[in-house]
This record gives structure tokens, C-alpha cells and sequence, in this order.
């Protein structure tokens, strides 16, 4: 009972982060017809938004380690903490947080560039071509990444306060022995709010409405004189926040490097395609879905039966689905289907 | 008018006498006194040129494309050192050495570099332009056991020396193992010898160890070797779980832990999957728990000061071990770390300093056997013995061509003054202690085979 309930979890915290990645995928393909395979780069440079504030925020003054000869040691102390001593420390321990305040308008601008720069010259071209044009720009996104930061993971760590774990069994009347780091429960609300914010955002304002009709039927919205390619341009934008903020706050859990965007970007397909192409709800239910299972079949018990099962479980479901229903869990007709 | 016939078989008894008196001295002259006796006999032979060339084959992308560039900078401070320039490094250490800091043989060497990718197929494709585009005589580097298996089979077919970069399964040096292919670094099974007593000083005998093992020949043969030697000092050995390489997120393999009765964690993974997993034990608090009564232990075995770095405070207090790291006081490493750190600002990696050091052993190889020829080169390498480089007395076996020197049992640093100071070496293993038998059960298997020159 006890490891199903933290598989569970598992699966929870990891659709979580699969959930806000197929979403931000989902919105750029719903509203552009765009198939953004950097999209997983998005999250990746969400992530080194944290980094970069951590690294800000522990600008040090250096004092050389005469104890070292050869090469350049040094002992470092922060300016933060030598210029205020009292709050120095806490805002350091705090960067990750902070770095969402600075990553909303930092993706923001990312997303809006990456649109009006390059993705919107490719609307007419076929996926093909969108999918080559998106993952080149990944690529050189990773690279200009590692060229600066280096190819090794960089731990981020989040605050004090956070970084142990929860005794969630005690407090729920189980074993003592499930136990969830706060950080990780942190980022599963924290992933249900964004996705429910996102879902408020499209349900219940003009803009929303707009948006909604404009990926229904595009044509019509433009005739009735709504520039609905403004409005999309900016949804590109906010999914690029969305991934960016999944980024962000999955710093701690992860420790970032250049590949990290890819490595859920490849997974984050899949789920779209299980939820089905442009559908919202779709990509939120099997990334958590999708998630749960994964995590499941990572178990000892299951691997005993099927050996390796881990490794392929979410392409074996993925092809079940896709059999059983080709257009996805709640996918629409039309979409993809020429 | 008479006309003299002039012919080119005009031979008389004393010319026949002189020319088979010539031809036996040149045959019966030591081959050592000729210079290109071997001429056109093997594979990529520099012949008159005036250069010879190395292939420098690391990860230049990849997760592993840091520890690369540390390994082509030490390649590159191997190649400075060899034709003269710069301190000289170890040159002026390694003992015995034939190196004049006059290139190898008196040609100056040249490199190319290609990117393994940490890709077998890849590391093999780039080997492969290596020596038949550029005429490479010796290929070395690299970053995993798979790339290294797989390059060390690709240069026996081709026909050029192999000197192994970091890589440390025992099968590279066992059932893999080939008669062109040579290992400096340490192995899993010494790994083991070497971290058994020290855990059972720090952890008693009474310990219930759960492993968690990246799937594919390094984890294999690194789990069985660290669980033999734990089982040897009393230690149970619970759930032995393969995890996929660049899982990312191990928090799947993780969880059950909490629910295993296991006291100890070892930790079988490399680079960044040992920063994640480490990270993501110590978030689920493995580290503050009590188990039967004792507190609960993490063991990386392999460790690598780059890759801690990665981890941050998370490797304070675990054990593990290294080849070799910048802080050891013998006069090779001290030679090394100067040269490495006044080039380029910072201490050298145990990656860099493996392929330094093998950098120069081919070269001195070279100039003891007298040719490139890779036969020639393999008969001076093995059984070699030198010092001066870093890990005490050692010597390349013949039998296997696995390297025996002191191996070093580091733990995380509680209070480190500088971020290249995450380890401290607690204590220097005997190469005697990390010594077997060729034929030891974890390196049963495998077969050298017969030497290769290549196709001239």
C-alpha cells in the first residue's frame, strides 16, 4: 500500500511536469498549426532562468586560496551576504522562487520573438518543414546554452524551508514510511494552479473566447474583423511562459543542463498524441496518465514480470491508444487529417 | 672495328663477395639501429615524414562533452610536452623514461580530434576517419566503457595501438579485452577491493545494501564486483536494480528504497545520472532516515570531481573512489597539476590526467621499441614498469594490459575551501590490495588474441 501510494505520486509529479509541457505544445499547435519541437528548449531555458538568478544573486568577491600554487583557487563569499548580512542568505535561498517573478516576462519575450523571428515565416510550409526549422532552432539553442553554462548539471537548489521531506503517511494516519519531498508536492500544486489558470485564462475572458473561437474556425473569427494572428502570436507567448515556468520550478528536482528540454520534449509528444492533437484537456489528462503508468512500471514487482517494461511503456500505450482510438483520447476530427 | 659489349652483368668475384657481405651486415644489424626498419611493413607508418600523427577521439557533445574537453586539453598539454615546448610536465617525472621532448622517434607529433558523442556507432565512425583519412598510429580517449569496447575492437581489426581513456568496467580489460588495446585506468573489481575495508571501518559489518545500476556493461560488471566486496565483509545484499542510462528522474527507482529495509544505498551510476539520482536520494531524505536501527548510507563507488561538483553539497560524507585526483603530493601529479593548472586556470580531471599520462606511456613506447609499428609497440608495453605519474609504482600487465597502481578512496568534503576542493582522498589503496589473478572469475572470459599491424 505504502509504494502505491508514492508511485502514485511519482506519477503525479512527473505528469506534472509532462502535463504543462504537452499543454504549452498543444496551445501553439491548437491556435498556429505550429508542430514547435523547441518547444522542449523553452523549458530548458525556463530552467536556466533559475540558474542565471542563482548565479546573480552568488556574484562573489573572490579571495585567493594561497594554499593552492598551480592555478586560480579561490574562496568565495556572496556580496549579497558581505552587503547585508541579515537578509543576504535568505534571498539567496530563495532564488528559485524568485526566478519565476523574473522568468514570466524573460519566456514572454522569448516565446514573442521566437514567433515573430522565425515560426511565423513557416505557417504555410508543411509539418515537415515546420518540425526541421523548430528542432534546428532547439539545437542551437542547447548549444549557445552549453557554450555558456557547460554541458554538466548544475544543481539549483530550492529553499531551506522546502528541502526535506514531507511525513505525509503520519500525517494521514499511515506508515511513517511515505515520505515526499516537499519540493516535488510543491511543484504537483504548483502544475495543477498553472494548468488551471491556463484553462481559466481560455474559458472565462474575451480573450480566451476569442482564442477559443479562433482555433475552431479561423476563417470566420477573421471575418468578423478580429485580428486573431495578434492574439495567437500572444498565446504562443504564454505557452512559451508556461514552459518556462514548468522549467523553473522543476530546477530543484532536476539539476539542469543544456539537454534536459529534449529529454522531456520527445516524452511530451507522445502524451499530445495520446490526448490527441489540439485538444487541451487531452494533453493534461494523459500526460498525468501517462506519468502514473510510467512510474508504475518502473517497480520492482512489475519489472520481475516484464523485464525492461519501464523503458517502453508509454510507446506501448501510445500505440494501444492510438489503435483503439486513432485520434487520440479526446482528440477532435479534422486535426491532422487530410 | 671492334666494338666492347657493356653489360650490367659484368660481376666479378670480388664485387659478389662484397655485396654478400654487405647484405649479411645489414641483415644481422639490431633492428634497433636502423631507422625505418619496419618501413611500409604496418598500418599508417609515418615512414619519412616529418610528423606522425595521434587521434584524440572524445566526447566533444554530449553529457560527457565537459570531461572531453578536460581529456583534449590534456591531450593537447601531452602533445606540447612531447615535442618540447611548454615545463615538460611529467616528462620530467616518468621514470624510466626514452622521451627527449624532441617529438617521438624525432618526428613532431601532430593530433586530430573526433567526437565519440558517447556513442558507440559514433565513437567508432570517427575512429574509423581517423585512422583510415588521417593516418593516425595511435587512437586514444573517450569517456564510457561502451565507446571504449567498442573503438578497442575497431583499432584490433584496423591494426593501431588503443590507449583507453576513462573507462571502468572489467570487461574492458576482460572478456573484452584485445592485444592492440591498453588501460591506464582503474577497474570495478579494484574499485570494490579498495572501498570494502574503508565502509566496513566507517559502517561496521552489519549493513542491508540496496543498488541501484545503470544498465549496461560498466553498471553490470561495477555491481557485481562492489557487491562481492561488500559481501565479503558480512555486509546482506537486498535489491540489486537496473536503471536506464539518463533516466533523469530516478525518483521510480527511488521510492522503494524507503520501503526495502535496506540501510545503505549504492549508487552504480556515472556522470549525470550519478548527480541525479544522488540528488533525488537525498531529497526523498534517505539521508536523514534511520534504518535498523543505524542511520541510512549512500556509496557512489566511482566518483569523479567534475560530476561532484554537478552533485553540490549533496556528496558531503560519501565514500567512493578515484584513479587519481589533482591533490595528491607525489612529485608526477604535482608536475601534472602545474602544468594543466598554469595553462588553463584550474586543476585537471582524473579524465585528464588518464590520458596524459597515456599520451606520453605510447609515445615512450614508441621510442623504447624503436618504430610505430603497433607489434613492436604492444611487446613494449607490456609488462612495462615506470613510476613517477601519479599513482606510485605500476605497471601495465601483459597478460591483460590493465594497469595495477594505488587506488584512492575519496569522500565528499564537509567543508571545502574552493569549488575544485569536493573531495578528499581518506585513503591511498596498495596496489597489492586492488591486484588478481588474470583468470579471476570477474575477468574470466575473454582472449587478446594475436597482435595486428594492419593492412600496410
Amino acid at each position: 500500500m505504502d509504494a502505491i501510494l508514492l508511485q502514485i505520486l511519482n506519477g503525479l509529479d512527473k505528469g506534472g511536469a509532462y502535463a504543462l509541457i504537452a499543454l504549452g505544445l498543444t496551445l501553439a499547435f491548437g491556435t498556429l498549426g505550429i508542430v514547435n519541437f523547441a518547444h522542449g528548449a523553452l523549458f530548458m531555458l525556463g530552467a536556466f532562468c533559475a540558474v542565471s538568478i542563482q548565479s546573480i544573486l552568488t556574484l562573489s568577491k573572490k579571495v585567493k586560496d594561497e594554499s593552492v600554487t598551480f592555478f586560480d583557487a579561490y574562496k568565495e563569499t556572496p556580496y549579497l551576504e558581505i552587503w547585508f548580512p541579515e537578509i543576504g542568505p535568505t534571498i539567496i535561498d530563495w532564488a528559485v522562487p524568485l526566478s519565476i517573478l523574473i522568468a514570466i516576462p524573460v519566456m514572454l519575450l522569448i516565446g514573442l520573438a521566437m514567433e515573430r523571428g522565425l515560426i511565423r515565416f513557416f505557417y504555410k510550409r508543411t509539418h515537415a518543414e515546420q518540425i526541421l526549422v523548430t528542432f534546428g532552432l532547439a539545437i542551437v539553442i542547447q548549444e549557445i546554452i552549453k557554450a555558456n553554462f557547460g554541458a554538466n548539471p548544475i544543481p539549483t537548489a530550492a529553499p531551506d524551508i522546502v528541502a526535506g521531506s514531507a511525513n505525509i503517511g503520519s500525517l494521514v494516519g499511515l506508515s511513517d514510511n511515505i515520505v515526499y519531498p516537499w519540493w516535488r508536492l510543491i511543484y504537483l500544486v504548483f502544475a495543477l494552479v498553472v494548468i488551471g489558470g491556463v484553462f481559466a485564462f481560455l474559458q472565462f475572458t474575451t480573450f480566451g473566447m476569442v482564442v477559443r473561437a479562433g482555433m475552431h474556425d479561423r476563417d470566420m473569427v477573421n471575418l468578423l474583423g478580429i485580428n486573431v494572428e495578434k492574439r495567437f502570436t500572444i498565446v504562443f507567448g504564454l505557452a512559451a511562459v508556461v514552459a518556462g515556468l514548468a522549467g523553473v520550478m522543476y530546477a530543484p528536482i532536476l539539476p539542469p543542463d543544456y539537454h534536459i528540454g529534449m529529454d522531456f520534449l520527445v516524452l511530451s509528444f507522445v502524451v499530445v498524441v495520446v490526448g490527441g492533437m489540439g485538444s487541451l484537456g487531452g494533453a493534461v489528462a494523459a500526460g498525468f496518465l501517462l506519468g502514473i503508468l510510467q512510474s508504475f512500471a518502473s517497480t520492482n514487482e512489475v519489472k520481475s514480470i516484464i523485464p525492461g517494461i519501464d523503458q517502453i511503456i508509454i510507446y506501448l500505450v501510445a500505440v494501444v491508444i492510438l489503435l483503439v482510438r486513432p485520434r487520440g483520447l479526446m482528440g477532435r476530427r479534422g486535426v491532422m487529417e487530410d | 672495328m671492334s666494338k666492347k659489349i657493356i653489360t650490367t652483368n659484368d660481376w666479378s668475384r670480388r664485387s659478389v663477395l662484397k655485396a654478400g657481405l654487405g647484405t649479411a651486415a645489414v641483415a644481422g644489424a639490431p633492428m634497433f639501429y636502423m631507422k625505418n626498419a619496419y618501413a611500409a611493413e604496418y598500418l599508417n607508418d609515418p615512414g619519412d615524414a616529418s610528423s606522425v600523427k595521434f587521434g584524440f577521439n572524445v566526447p566533444q557533445t554530449g553529457a560527457y562533452a565537459d570531461e572531453g574537453a578536460d581529456e583534449l586539453r590534456a591531450y593537447e598539454l601531452a602533445v606540447q610536452h612531447l615535442n618540447g615546448e611548454g615545463d615538460g610536465g611529467m616528462l620530467n617525472t616518468m621514470q624510466p623514461s626514452s622521451l627527449k621532448g624532441n617529438g617521438v622517434l624525432g618526428k613532431k607529433v601532430e593530433f586530430v580530434t573526433g567526437d565519440t558523442q558517447t556513442k558507440s556507432d559514433a565513437a567508432r565512425a570517427s575512429a574509423k576517419r581517423m585512422i583510415e583519412k588521417d593516418g593516425v598510429t595511435m587512437i586514444t580517449g573517450g569517456s564510457s566503457s561502451g565507446v571504449a569496447i567498442a573503438v578497442q575492437g575497431l583499432c584490433q581489426e584496423a591494426g593501431v595501438i588503443f590507449m583507453a581513456g576513462l573507462t571502468h568496467s572489467n570487461d574492458t580489460t576482460g572478456k573484452d579485452k584485445r592485444r592492440n588495446g591498453f588501460r591506464h585506468f582503474f577497474n570495478g573489481y579494484m574499485s570494490g577491493q579498495a572501498l570494502g575495508p574503508v565502509l566496513e571501518k566507517a559502517y561496521g559489518k552489519e549493513r542491508n545494501a540496496y543498488h541501484l545500476t545503470a544498465d549496461y556493461t560498466w553498471g553490470w560488471t561495477q555491481e557485481a564486483s562492489i557487491k562481492a566486496s561488500t559481501e565479503s565483509i558480512g555486509w546482506k545484499t537486498g535489491n540489486t536494480v537496473k536503471t536506464p542510462v539518463g533516466a533523469g528522474d530516478f525518483s521510480q527507482y527511488i521510492t522503494p528504497v524507503l520501503n526495502s529495509g535496506a540501510d545503505t544505498l549504492i549508487l552504480n551510476h556515472y556522470g549525470k545520472d550519478m548527480i541525479n539520482s544522488l540528488t533525488q536520494a537525498v531529497q526523498f531524505g534517505l539521508r536523514d532516515k534511520q534504518v535498523n536501527g543505524q542511520d541510512f548510507v549512500i556509496v557512489v563507488p566511482l566518483y569523479s570531481r567534475l560530476m561532484a561538483q554537478g552533485a553540490g553539497e549533496n556528496v558531503k560524507g560519501i565514500f567512493g573512489s578515484t584513479n587519481w585526483h589533482w591533490s595528491l603530493p607525489d612529485a608526477g601529479s604535482q608536475a601534472f597539476v602545474k602544468s594543466f593548472g598554469q595553462a588553463y586556470g584550474f586543476p585537471p580531471s582524473q579524465a585528464a590526467h588518464t590520458c596524459y599520462v597515456q599520451a606520453l606511456l605510447y609515445a615512450d613506447a614508441c621510442e623504447r621499441a624503436g618504430t610505430f609499428m603497433p607489434c613492436e609497440v604492444v611487446k613494449a608495453l607490456e609488462d612495462h614498469k615506470f613510476d613517477g605519474m601519479g599513482n606510485g609504482p605500476t605497471e601495465y600487465r601483459g597478460a591483460d594490459h590493465q594497469c595495477f597502481k594505488d587506488v584512492l578512496v575519496v569522500k565528499g568534503k564537509d567543508n571545502p575551501s574552493s569549488q575544485f576542493d569536493v573531495l578528499e582522498v581518506v585513503e591511498v589503496t596498495p596496489r597489492a590490495q586492488v591486484e588478481y589473478e588474470p583468470d579471476n572469475e570477474f575477468f574470466a572470459g575473454g582472449d587478446l588474441g594475436p597482435c595486428n599491424n594492419g593492412a600496410a
